[in-house]
Formats: C-alpha cells, sequence, structure tokens
C-alpha cells in the first residue's frame, strides 16, 4: 500500500533505513537505524510526496533475551494522502537514548514519555522527560519483561486486614 | 465511625452496654436522620461512575433514599463513596480525603475493585480501599447494577439505624497517614 | 518524600506525592508576572500575582482523575500541567499475562462508554496476524453494536457537557436514553457496561428473538431524546456563550498535536477511519462525516450531535442488509466449538481444553490495527510471539492527545473555559490511563 514511500526513503536515507518489509495485512514497514529517526521523520512530514503529517503513534517492545533488546514502533499516518507506515528502531539496552520526535510533531511528546516511564528509554532534546503514569518515587519500569507483575510498590502503608482468602498477616504478604 | 463502633445489641447483660430509655430513643432517632440523608462524596475514578451515573440519574433513583446529593467536599460529606479502581498513585489521596471528612462517616467500597482489586492484580492497582481506609458495605460487581448498588445503600442504612447515636459525641483524634 | 514542603511557588508536593519529577528536570512554571516596560502610572497594570491552583484529582470537573495545576493570573489560565496515571491499571502487563482471549475484558473497561468498539479494534488486530475473516453476520453484528456503543459514548458526553455547564435536565435525559439502550445490550451481551461480546473470529452470541424490533424502538426513543437536549442546548445563549470561540484549535494545530475523530473533524479535517480505511462493513453503508469548520468546543459538540445521526443511519441500513448465517469462523483452532460437540466428541472436547487452557495459538508477528472508536482512532498494536498469550499489546488511546494538548488549548483562556473544554475532547480515564 505505502510502498511508494518506503522506497522513498530508502532512496534519501540508504544508510538509515534497512530490511523494509512487508507485513501482516499489508502493512509497509522498514527498520531505521536509531540515531538518524528524527532526520527520517522530518522527511516524512516535510516531503510533499509524503505528508505525514499526523502524529504518530510511538511504543516499544521489550525482547528480552534479544540483542538489542528494545525496538522503538512509530506508527505514522497522513491523513492527505491516505497512508501508513511504521518504522522500527532496534534500541540497545546499554544505550537506550534516541532522538526525539517532539520537534517534528507536538503531539509525539507525551507517547515519548510513556515510553520512558514504563521500558526506561530516553529521548533527547524532549521538553518534559519524566515519568508520566507511574509516580516518582516508583523504582524500575513496570512494562519490562523483567518486572514482576505483582510488584506493588505502595505509597501509603497499609492497613492491617483480616482476610479470608489469604489469611492473617502482613499487608504485602501477597 | 465506620468500624470502631458496634451496633447497639438488643439485649445487654453488662451494665455499662445498657442504655437508658431515652438514650435509645436518640439513638434511634438520629440514626433514622443519618440513614435518610447521606451525603455521599462519590470518589469515582473508573467505570464503576459510569453505573453511578445510572444510579443517580432518574430511572435508579438514589433521591429517594435521600442520598441523591453529591458534596464535593469531604468536610460536607458523610458518605464516602469509593467508585472505581484506586491504584497506588490515587491511594494516599483517597486516604487524604478520607481523613478529611468529619464524624459520623462511612465508606462503600463501589464496585470489585475498590472493594479487592478486581482483575488487576498487577503492579499498579491497590487490591480493595480498605488496605488504606476503613470499609463499611462492600458492593461487588463489574460495574454492579444499579438494583446491587441500592441493595448495598440499604444494608448502609441498616447499619447506621442499628449502630449507637448520640446527641453528644466524644470521639478522640483519629489517626493520619502524614503528620 | 524528598520534598520540603516549604515554597515551592505554592505547589503542593505532597498532595500527589512526587509528582514534580523528584530527580528528573522540571517543568518549571511561570509563576511569575512579566516585566513590563515604565508606562504612565494612570495606565500601568494593576500589580498581578501568579497564583497557582491545584484541580486535584479528585474533583468533579476532572473527568475521572487527572491533576492539573494551573498557574493562574485573575482567572487566566497562563500555564498549565498536567498529571495523569491516577487511574493506571496495568492494562498492558495485564493482557501480557492472560490468554488472548482473556484480554477481552481488559479492553472492555479502556474506553468504558463504549466498550464494544474497544473490543472489535483488538479482535481486528489479532485476527490480523492470524489471517482471519469473519463471517458477514459478525461483521453485521459488530457494526451494529459499534455504533451503538458510538450512540452511548456521544450522549455520555453530551449529558455531562450539559451537567457541567449548569443544565442538568439534558444529563437526565442523555442518562434516560442511555438506559434504554443498555436494555437492549443486556439482552444481547449480558452485560449493561462491559459488553465482553466479540471474539476472536466472530461475536460470542447470536441476536435473541425480537431485539431488532425492539432495539429499532428503543433507538427511536433515544433519538426522541436526543432531539430535546439539541432544542435544550444548541441554541442555548447560555450554552453558545460558553462554548463558542473556547478552546479553540487550528486544523494545522489539530494534526500536529496528533488529534483524531471528532475533534479533529471539528477543527476541519475530514479524516475518518471508517471512509480512509474501511474496515467490516463500513463500505456496504453510506454515511455522512460531519466537519467543523472552527476547531471550538461548540464545534465539537455539534460533531457528537451529528454522529449520534449517522449512527442511527447506518444501525438502520445494517439491519436492512444483515442476513441470518453463522456467527464466527467454524475453525475450531479460534472459535471454541458449540456445546453438543465438546460433549459429545472427543476433537470438541480437545479443542475446547486447548483453547481454553493455553490460548489461541497466534501466529508469531506484529500488527497494528485501527479503527474510529467515538474519540478518535484507536489502535492495537499487537505482537505475538507464537503462543497463546500476548507478548505485548500496545493501545493508541484516541484521547490521549487531546489530554496532552490540553495545556495549549487553555492558554490565555479563563478558568471557566476550562470545564467545557475538558468535556469536549472526552477523555475518559481508563483509556488514556491503560
Amino acid at each position: 500500500m505505502a510502498k511508494a514511500v518506503i522506497d522513498a526513503l530508502v532512496a534519501r536515507f540508504p544508510d538509515a533505513v534497512y530490511e523494509p518489509y512487508e507485513g501482516v495485512g499489508g502493512d509497509d514497514c522498514a527498520f531505521v537505524v536509531k540515531q538518524r529517526i528524527a532526520d527520517v521523520c522530518r522527511m516524512l512530514k516535510d516531503d510533499p510526496r509524503l505528508q505525514f503529517n499526523l502524529a504518530p503513534y510511538i511504543t516499544a517492545v521489550d525482547y528480552l533475551g534479544q540483542e538489542p533488546r528494545f525496538e522503538v514502533i512509530y506508527n505514522c499516518y497522513s491523513t492527505t494522502l491516505n497512508h501508513r507506515v511504521r518504522l522500527r528502531v532496534k534500541v540497545p539496552e546499554g544505550d537506550a537514548v534516541l532522538p526525539s520526535v517532539v520537534s517534528v510533531w507536538r503531539g509525539a511528546d507525551w507517547f515519548e514519555r510513556y515510553c520512558f516511564d514504563m521500558y526506561g528509554i530516553r529521548f533527547t532534546d524532549h521538553p518534559d522527560m519524566r515519568r508520566l503514569l507511574m509516580y516518582d518515587e516508583f523504582e524500575g519500569h513496570p512494562l519490562r519483561k523483567d518486572y514482576p507483575l505483582k510488584g506493588r510498590q505502595p505509597l501509603v502503608a497499609e492497613r492491617e486486614i483480616h482476610d479470608i482468602y489469604r489469611g492473617p498477616g502482613p499487608a504485602d504478604r501477597d | 465511625m465506620a468500624t470502631e463502633i458496634d451496633i447497639v445489641p438488643g439485649i445487654t447483660t453488662r451494665r455499662e452496654e445498657a442504655q437508658g430509655f431515652f438514650e435509645k430513643l436518640v439513638s434511634k432517632g438520629l440514626g433514622w436522620a443519618r440513614k435518610n440523608s447521606l451525603w455521599q462524596y462519590p470518589f469515582v475514578t473508573a467505570c464503576c461512575g459510569m453505573e453511578y451515573m445510572s444510579v443517580a440519574s432518574a430511572r435508579y433513583d438514589i433521591a429517594r433514599f435521600g442520598a441523591e446529593v453529591p458534596r464535593f467536599s469531604p468536610r460536607q460529606a458523610d458518605l464516602l463513596l469509593v467508585v472505581g479502581t484506586i491504584n497506588c498513585k490515587q491511594a494516599p489521596i483517597l486516604r487524604r480525603i478520607y481523613e478529611q471528612m468529619s464524624e459520623p462517616k462511612w465508606v462503600i467500597a463501589y464496585g470489585v475493585c475498590a472493594s479487592s482489586g478486581g482483575f488487576y492484580d498487577n503492579y499498579a492497582t491497590m487490591q480493595g480501599i480498605d488496605r488504606v481506609v476503613p470499609v463499611d458495605v462492600y458492593i461487588p460487581g463489574c460495574p454492579p447494577r444499579p438494583e446491587q448498588v441500592l441493595d448495598g445503600l440499604m444494608l448502609l442504612q441498616a447499619k447506621v439505624q442499628g449502630q449507637r447515636h448520640k446527641l453528644i459525641d466524644r470521639i478522640g483524634a483519629p489517626e493520619l497517614a502524614q503528620k | 518524600m524528598a520534598t520540603d514542603g516549604k515554597g515551592r511557588a505554592g505547589h503542593d508536593a505532597r498532595a500527589t506525592p512526587g509528582s514534580y519529577g523528584v530527580g528528573q528536570p522540571r517543568h518549571v512554571m511561570q509563576t511569575t508576572a512579566p516585566v513590563h516596560a515604565p508606562i504612565d502610572p494612570l495606565d500601568a497594570p494593576l500589580d498581578t500575582k501568579r497564583m497557582v491552583v491545584n484541580l486535584g484529582p479528585s474533583h468533579p470537573a476532572m473527568h475521572g482523575v487527572t491533576r492539573a495545576v494551573v498557574a493562574l493570573e485573575g482567572e487566566t489560565i497562563r500555564d498549565m500541567k498536567l498529571d495523569i496515571g491516577f487511574l493506571h491499571r496495568g492494562f498492558e502487563k495485564s493482557c501480557e499475562n492472560v490468554t488472548w482471549t482473556q484480554c477481552f475484558p481488559y479492553t472492555d473497561r479502556l474506553n468504558y462508554v463504549s466498550s464494544i468498539m474497544n473490543n472489535v479494534g483488538f479482535a481486528l488486530a489479532v485476527e490480523k496476524l492470524c489471517k482471519l475473516d469473519v463471517p458477514d453476520r459478525a461483521k453485521w453484528l459488530r457494526v451494529i453494536t459499534s455504533e451503538i456503543h458510538r450512540i452511548c459514548d456521544h450522549l455520555t458526553l453530551v449529558g455531562a457537557m450539559g451537567l457541567e455547564l449548569g443544565a442538568m435536565t439534558v444529563f437526565l435525559y442523555a442518562i434516560e436514553a442511555r438506559d434504554h439502550i443498555w436494555d437492549r445490550l443486556t439482552e444481547l451481551c449480558g452485560a449493561r457496561l462491559t459488553s465482553n461480546y466479540v471474539r476472536i473470529g466472530g461475536v460470542s452470541r447470536d441476536t435473541p428473538e425480537g431485539w431488532i424490533e425492539k432495539t429499532q424502538a428503543t433507538l427511536a426513543r433515544a433519538a426522541e431524546l436526543r432531539e430535546t437536549i439539541d432544542q435544550l442546548l444548541t441554541r442555548n445563549r447560555i450554552f453558545q456563550d460558553r462554548t463558542r470561540g473556547t478552546g479553540v484549535v487550528s486544523r494545522a494545530d489539530a494534526l500536529d498535536l496528533g488529534f483524531t475523530g471528532p475533534c479533529l473533524r471539528a477543527s476541519g479535517e475530514p479524516y475518518d477511519v471508517r471512509k480512509a480505511a474501511p474496515y467490516l462493513t463500513y463500505d456496504r453503508v453510506e454515511f455522512d462525516v460531519p466537519v467543523g469548520p472552527h476547531g471550538d468546543n461548540f464545534d465539537r459538540y455539534l460533531m457528537r450531535m451529528e454522529e449520534m445521526r449517522q449512527s442511527d443511519k447506518i444501525i438502520a441500513q445494517c439491519f436492512k442488509m444483515m442476513e441470518p448465517g453463522d456467527i464466527a469462523v467454524k475453525d475450531f483452532r479460534y472459535v471454541l466449538p458449540p456445546k453438543p460437540q465438546v460433549y459429545g466428541t472427543i476433537e470438541g472436547v480437545m479443542a475446547h481444553f486447548k483453547l481454553i487452557m493455553e490460548g489461541i495459538k497466534v501466529p508469531a508477528g506484529e500488527a497494528y490495527s485501527y479503527t474510529e472508536a467515538a474519540n478518535g482512532e484507536l489502535g492495537f498494536y499487537a505482537v505475538s510471539d507464537g503462543g497463546g498469550r500476548a507478548y505485548k499489546l500496545g493501545l493508541r488511546a484516541p484521547g490521549w492527545p487531546m489530554l496532552a494538548a490540553l495545556p495549549f488549548m487553555t492558554k490565555d483562556a479563563l478558568l471557566a473555559d476550562l470545564v467545557p473544554t475538558f468535556d469536549s475532547i472526552n477523555m475518559i480515564g481508563g483509556e488514556v490511563e491503560q
């Protein structure tokens, strides 16, 4: 569907955009080198053949066990030319810093804060790099695969409750 | 007053627990007045809030129980309706709101997320608000049907009627979470 | 907590512990008024002071729980800082730990006023990975129930908007209409609000006897109530004064900020996923997509009213075009076999056991599915590792960019304008805070 977009990107950034493929359901995707993602996004927005004007959906995936560990996904869409493209950026755990695309689309701001909050991936040149959903005393990044599902870090000392299901005991026994 | 005061027993064997005739009349009268004018603080967070909107509206009328008026200031409310999921970030705020309410006060855990965390047994959700505030009535359901909520409210009314009410209440300073 | 509770220009950090970024670079609010050049004392502006007010997490006008710290100069908002996360329930992490079908209740509770749309979006993502095509009747049922829930969502928004601007009767009418619609949904799905109706491969049950006629009558009643609300609000002087010209977002700004759905169309960009990339049976029904000129709160309200009328049109066409048939693919790898086969044949028992205990085996890969939810584009990014559980389920909440843009929308607006702006963007806590 958007093969032309990927071809244009590969033509303009042959060293930064690699391994384009067609995903399930006809999505056109490509991998992008992490240092150049802001330049690639700027081309996506400004180039008149591409016109990706709507701020993308940015998320991250933790492939624990693979190296590089994280992957940041940019699902970009264009409302005028009605095409979509997915860019995948592999991010190693040791160097989880990416250039921010807030300068290209202002709406990318909270998505990048979410990636930081949940996965620990930082973005340079971001106006407000802070946690978004979790509170600041929270230690760790919850959506990483090595963070336990039930790893609660309560802020208020919990009351002692006598629970039929869990039996008496301290509040953090589960 | 949530759980610290026992329901008045019908027949007492110890002299200090017995209530005089006039005291019993006052207690019943105050109990009747308080149960029929529960001013609620709807601490609405999530999906149960939609059912709360239905309960408060014309079809499942909560106004006929005298509990229609939502007071958005804890100082003016006596029923804390915790509607929806409370997570670890919201828990200190819930505790603070509870402490700001003046006696007598009651707490209803509305919905299964407020009662026990629901099916969100994970890093973010508090497993029931009874870990931070004492609860009088738990209304399960995800979300509970309005009829179930009204049933829970009637249970609370029965509890309020049965508690010991005095004209002049001397209650000690409550323990606060933060000094 | 590493706060001393003093002199942070009036911020009370104890109210929400540590939300000012302990250790991170702080968002510094402009709390002193800018210095002006010396002018004639008679024309000099009054010595204004910036007051920082906390519209705290538990507040009637903050739909659900959001904390807005505003720096006010008089009644004008000069700066705003939004704090969210008070309803973060760990949706993505929970979904990674349950089977694919067990994710449906979690998706229900995202946008809880229009839960079937969340279900449909998730099912489409997984079906894209599995390369499944659901039968026609299932598609029609999904469209019908999605549009019914779209009507419920818009009714809730219009009712809440009326309530917060002082028109309580509008709220009662809207909730009455919604209650009638929920009665029909209870007959169909079993639950009023969080329906859990869609399954991977189709829907979970077929319409009961006489449901279609009853629903048409109910929708007619809801339409009557909607027209009453329209008469009460649309040409109401107070409503217009408060919503016209407030919360204006230009077309370029809306695109840059990531708006989608009615808020984007109110700013003038005619983008609707149902027309641009039709899914299910939206290419077989005819409907219009309203577009607004100004991008203010009044346009967003009118957008919702008009979309309700269009949804009525879509549902009427669906009822005419729907044929009896299967409601789910007849493939035991994805859909539970019917009970007589589960109890009668060995293949049925095995298929049932495998599906319940291990979950649907979705082929490895990743897919992004996008649908037009009531609030905007709802996207599910599903990554599978070939097993019965989701490896990653990312959610693009439609309300997220609109909420993030709220400080921009209310800059230099009156504090009273914050209320209709917050209403009209339809921030639903469950989806924004996942």
